[in-house]
């Protein structure tokens, strides 16, 4: 049995639909990491040990534990205690904790490494200690760590494919579909991985521009 | 509040780090619109008396009062952070290395913690952020990130940032010594200007010159303690005490 792309343009419907099933959950997801990735970053820097402590529980459990596993036990584990998500809000908190977490790694070191001379000449003008951090020292942690947060957020696109296991009709779910009716692996898994490089590249385009948005104002 | 003799004092100032004791029981009083110069060598602790004043270094012993108020006063640590908030709005400080913000524009530079602190609206704001970026003849680069000045017309937008807070009292720590030589007049011109509107300053310099020139009084510290002190006059031409004649001996031959 040869490769037969002309199969393609039949299902083509159902892979466009995971695209942009892809495209949203990547979105939401890097949104909630990247100010999930703030607030963490803030807190595990800032706040009192009450919090710290258990935040870093937190911590440790999203960086020390699989995705697959955390999804699971976000779509089927909270369930048991009432919390019943849909599929998709499920992987959105999957994905942009997990990341948020990476994320907030990223800032808490470029937040340490912010000019010291920039917090006194907050506090010289009379902020606070808490709006020198949001107007100041955050805002240039955040630019600092743009590209390697782009980074993360490669990886979360292509780790979003794992909500397919949850039943997020995404880019790869819609790929497996589209296989069960035409028998066509090959053909429908390149289709998919050619997708997601598409997407990939247009997330490079957007980070490009942010890069360059910026690149005064460091 | 009316009485001029103690507008800025400073009583018993004492700081250690661990064992080492940089400020030796310093006071210093500053009237309502003098200028003063702090000069001495590095490590005589001038900067640490200057950033005690806005408590900045907070003092180990010792008290700062402004206006009549205890800059440092004990309180509650929320009640002492909402005071020194607001006693740091009245005291402006512009550093060696400007400090300016750079993810902001001249103009945002300038108007940020008016906005915040003080409620200003946007039309309120760029009104302000005109006025004292023409005071400081920056207003061309109103929109211009720091990273596209150079360290003097840095200089001069932290010094328009500063008094966009409408401070009673500006400090001067080193505000030249990190400028290349020909980019130290334009900011002395600021700050001579500043002198002319009567601000109350006090100044950590290494400029003789520039001291000598705008100053009512001179400061000569050492080692933790102010060695000599009295008009620019005679401080600089004709110093009581050997400390103060060897240290500007050897400066003035370290400017030739």
């Amino acid at each position: 049995m040869g490769l037969d792309f002309t199969v393609i343009p039949k299902y083509i419907d159902i892979i466009l639909l995971g695209c942009l099933w892809t495209i949203a959950i990547t979105v939401a997801a890097a949104l909630l990491s990247f100010f999930g990735g703030i607030f963490f970053a803030v807190i595990a820097l800032y706040a009192p040990a009450v919090i710290r402590l258990p935040f870093r529980l937190f911590e440790w459990i999203f960086m020390g534990t699989p995705l697959l596993l955390q999804l699971f036990l976000i779509y089927f584990g909270l369930v048991q205690i009432g919390v019943d998500l849909p599929a998709f809000v499920a992987g959105v908190i999957g994905l942009g904790l997990h990341f948020a977490v990476y994320n907030s790694e990223l800032i808490q070191t470029a937040i340490l490494s912010v000019d010291k001379g920039q917090m006194e000449a907050a506090r010289t003008v009379g902020l606070s200690r808490g709006q020198a951090l949001r107007k100041v020292i955050v805002p240039q942690a955040v630019r600092a760590v743009i590209p390697p947060i782009g980074n993360n957020m490669i990886a979360l696109l292509k780790d979003s494919a794992l909500v397919s296991v949850i039943g997020v009709s995404e880019l790869t779910l819609s790929a497996q579909r589209a296989i069960g009716a035409s028998y066509r692996p090959f053909e429908f898994y390149i289709l998919a991985a050619a997708f997601y490089y598409v997407i990939n590249l247009g997330m490079e385009w957007v980070q490009r521009k942010i890069e360059r948005r910026i690149a005064l104002s460091r | 509040m009316t009485d001029h003799s103690n507008f800025v004092q400073v009583r018993h100032a004492q700081k250690s780090f661990g064992t080492l004791e940089v400020l030796k029981d310093i006071s210093l009083t500053v009237e309502r619109g003098q200028i003063v110069a702090i000069i001495g060598p590095s490590g005589s602790g001038k900067s640490t008396l200057l950033r005690a004043i806005n408590d900045l270094d907070p003092l180990t012993r010792g008290e700062v009062w402004l206006d009549g108020v205890q800059v440092n006063k004990s309180l509650p640590f929320r009640q002492y952070e909402k005071h020194i908030n607001e006693m740091r709005q009245k005291i402006g400080m512009v550093f060696q290395h400007f400090n300016l913000f750079p993810h902001m524009t001249a103009r945002e530079n300038v108007t940020m913690a008016p906005k915040m602190l003080k409620g200003l609206s946007n039309q309120q704001a760029d009104a302000l952020a005109n006025e004292q970026l023409d005071k400081v003849g920056m207003l061309e680069r109103i929109d211009y990130y720091p990273s596209q000045l150079s360290g003097g017309q840095k200089q001069r937008v932290a010094i328009a940032r500063a008094l966009a807070m409408e401070p009673k009292l500006m400090l001067f720590d080193e505000a030249t010594s990190a400028l290349d030589p020909e980019l130290v007049d334009e900011v002395n011109q600021v700050m001579k200007k500043l002198a002319e509107e009567h601000m109350t300053m006090i100044i950590v310099t290494h400029e003789m010159d520039f001291a000598a020139s705008v100053c009512d009084r001179v400061l000569f510290m050492d080692q933790g303690v102010v060695v000599e002190e009295g008009p620019p006059e005679v401080v600089f031409k004709n110093p009581e005490k050997d400390r103060t004649r060897a240290f500007l001996r050897k400066h003035l031959e370290g400017a030739k």
